[in-house]
């Protein structure tokens, strides 16, 4: 093969990074582009011992290797790996200089959601002074938190106050070869959240990532590690109801969950991205990777609410290691105007009495596309192992579609998997029986929406789930069709 | 209270009904009797404001204002209630929460306050008892579940906590036992006043002997052909519908 113009091209790009940051280690961003001196950069920013530096580079290159996947149901323009900024200084950024540049509509919606006005500024990021309340709430939060030894902080903080841990379980669960996005969260993540609950405690409160949102901007390439000791217990909350904007469209990041023996998590995420307009412009590319392992005895629920992004490649996983373990997985995916989401689950059942259970919820409207993608796996020795799972899609319209896409591998006669799903048209027939009794048909849509997902709204702590069932509502709000 | 006049309706280019006329008065029962494909569901259906119809001729006055100009949800709030032939069921909807929703509805439309949760639960107590419904289904989702009887109790159980002007009983008794007709029928009469009105829709004679009709109205080929006292129902029942075929059939 001779020297073609890509390889030009690619030396080119390289040689530039080369003279581009090696020397401009104080810049607060990195320049565009991938390659194993970005991750040297932003290793070396954030201070990062050398085991992790080699962990980034080592996935660096089991990324490069691998090529993005396509077997979602799921088009979109394909991301330009080398025209992102993989790394800027995780700083408060104000994005917007007053409460007046903030988008009118965008108002309107963090009212009806109820959410007051001091913290509808703080999550638009507008520069404002009396955050003290919130910084006050969560100060009061951590020392409980610390009385019983429990650990929750940025990565990052974890990376250099709690070592032995990060690196005991980082990749354990998701590790790097699992997927690209994974392979290319491990190379260049730059913060997420960090959870340790020691043996046999049960957390009293729900840890929230909201009380931390402010102390460091996450970025693109978010990661999470929740560690859960023997015996322990904690209820874990990802994201709020607030629409979220964000200037990067690309969004890929990983979340491990490890229930040692006896230990149970409870991981409930409500995730509003940005959607896109109603056009389908703009809109944020989700592509998470959600996994837990279980060991005897254990049990992880994953419970989500998924109304943004542009496009949703999600699938909240369980591997069920232990003896007598269990995973759930209870989700309400919604689809608008030109949103797709392709999300699901995998039980992958190793133990002995091993229980799955999924319930999976889809809502499409307008022309989105709304696919259910789940596997059930029972190995060999995972005798009696039992799943149960439910999938039903309700469309609102007539240009919208629902998919649905089972996997089930049994490799035991024991086991017992029962499998329903169901896909209906939101009735005229509902609508017209609530009009008839004096309610509006916004008032009917919600009702009957919110009664379709009761199952899993069920299992959202209180507050959380009374939001859930606003955003559902705003979600959906003149969609019949 | 309503005044029906020359109602031509249609759905899909068809032509059901054709000039129908109607008076109801406050304090009044009319029963709706007529052979299967009459119109009788779809005078109600029309009453109601579903959208499949289409009105091509005629007049519909409801307290002094034009019905058919009124969004459906409007029709209810103003005091209109249908009980359905086929109640709806909505899952994962308790019916308290349904009708708590509906009366705040209606309450909101009204300029009253909505209701208080004590107030309401003892409405539900009060009202539930009239129609002997278990206080168990009125926190169960909305007929989800329910069988025919219990259903179609449900739906006077609504009217109740509704207290509409005018009720319309679409077929209320069909699918029910003689207990459960019995108790639907209680149910009606116990609620009647000199303020509101009945409208009910029957092929069959048996309903009327529990609620007593002040007029009963044969419709047929999308017109009320003929009126008269209660006792016209019996007529019908004793000589079935062919005699009114034979005499109007064109």
């Amino acid at each position: 093969m001779g020297y073609t113009e890509n390889d030009l091209a690619k030396d080119l790009e390289n040689s530039e990074y080369k003279f581009g940051f090696t020397t401009d280690i104080e810049s607060d961003r990195a320049p565009l582009g991938l390659n194993e001196d970005i991750i040297r950069f932003i290793s070396a920013k954030k201070e990062e011992p050398e085991w992790l530096l080699d962990y980034r580079l080592k996935c660096y290159k089991i990324w490069s290797e691998m090529t993005e996947p396509s077997w979602a149901h799921i088009t979109y323009p394909k991301p330009n790996f080398q025209g992102i900024s993989y790394y800027a200084a995780p700083k408060q950024t104000k994005k917007y200089e007053s409460w007046d540049d903030v988008d009118p509509e965008m108002k309107a919606t963090m009212a009806k959601l109820g959410i007051s006005l001091e913290e509808q500024q703080r999550l638009t990021g507008v520069a404002v002074d009396f955050v003290m309340d919130s910084v006050s709430v969560a100060t009061s939060f951590k020392s409980k938190l610390k009385e019983l030894g429990i650990i929750f902080c940025s990565f990052s903080e974890a990376v250099q106050e709690h070592p032995e841990l990060v690196r005991q379980y980082m990749g354990s669960v998701v590790p790097a070869t699992d997927n690209f996005y994974a392979a290319l969260n491990s190379a260049v993540f730059t913060d997420g959240s960090f959870c340790y609950i020691p043996k046999g405690v049960r957390c009293p409160m729900e840890l929230s990532t909201y009380f931390r949102i402010n102390e460091a901007n996450t970025g693109q390439f978010e990661r999470t590690l929740v560690i859960a000791d023997e015996g322990s217990y904690v209820s874990y909350l990802e994201g709020c109801t607030a629409p979220q904007r964000d200037e990067n469209q690309l969004h890929a990041a990983v979340v491990e969950l490890i229930a040692l023996k006896d230990a149970e998590i409870k991981y409930s995420t409500v995730q509003n991205w940005y959607p896109g307009d109603k056009n389908g412009d703009g809109g944020v590319f989700n592509f998470v990777t959600k996994r837990g392992i279980c060991e005897t005895n254990a049990k992880i629920s994953w419970t989500q609410v998924e109304t943004g992004s542009a496009v949703t490649w999600k699938y909240p996983s369980c591997i069920l290691k232990g003896d007598n373990s269990i995973g759930e997985f209870y989700s309400v995916a919604v689809t608008n105007n030109y949103q797709q989401a392709d999300t699901g689950t995998k039980m992958i059942h190793l133990g002995k009495n091993t229980k799955s259970t999924i319930i999976s919820k889809g809502i499409s409207a307008g022309k989105s596309h709304n696919s259910y993608r789940g596997l059930v796996q029972i190995h060999k020795n995972a005798h009696h192992a039992r799943n149960f799972s439910q999938c039903d899609s309700l469309l609102m319209t007539d240009e919208c579609g629902a998919h649905t896409f089972p996997y089930i591998e049994c490799k035991n006669p024991s086991a017992k998997i029962e499998h329903e799903a169901t896909t209906s048209k939101i009735g005229e027939d509902q609508i017209f029986y609530c009009l008839q009794r004096g309610i509006s048909e916004e008032k009917a849509i919600s009702l009957i929406v919110n009664g379709y997902c009761k199952e899993v709204l069920n299992q959202l702590p209180m507050e959380f789930a009374v939001e859930a069932q606003k955003l559902l509502t705003i979600s959906l709000e003149g969609s019949v069709g | 209270m309503l005044k029906i006049k020359n109602l031509h309706a249609s759905i899909d280019g068809k032509e059901i009904l054709k000039g129908l006329n109607l008076e109801v008065n406050p304090g009044e029962v009319h029963a709706i009797m007529g052979p299967n494909g009459a119109g009788k569901s779809t005078l109600a259906s029309v009453l109601a404001g579903r959208e499949e119809y289409e009105i091509t001729e005629g007049t519909v006055d409801f307290e002094g204002a034009d019905l058919l100009e009124m969004a459906t949800e409007d029709r209810a709030r103003e005091g209109l209630f249908l009980a359905f032939q086929y109640p709806v069921e909505i899952p994962g909807v308790s019916n308290v929460n349904f009708l708590r929703t509906a009366l705040n509805e209606i309450r909101e439309y009204r300029g009253e306050p909505a209701i208080s949760a004590k107030d309401f639960m003892a409405l539900v107590k009060e009202k539930s008892a009239i129609v002997e419904l278990d206080a168990k289904l009125a926190s169960r989702s909305v007929n989800e579940g329910f069988s025919g009887g219990e259903k179609k109790r449900n739906e006077i159980f609504q009217m109740a906590m509704l207290d509409p002007k005018l009720a319309i009983l679409d077929e209320t008794d069909s699918g029910l036992d003689i207990d459960a007709l019995r108790i639907v029928a209680n149910g009606v009469n116990k609620l009647k006043s000199d303020k509101n009105a009945t409208i009910v829709i029957t092929h069959y004679q048996r309903l009327l002997d529990y609620i007593v009709p002040d007029f009963v109205h044969v419709l047929y080929n999308g017109q009320i052909v003929k009126s008269g006292p209660k006792e016209l129902a019996l007529e019908l029942e004793e000589k079935g519908y062919d005699w009114i075929k034979a005499e109007f059939a064109h």
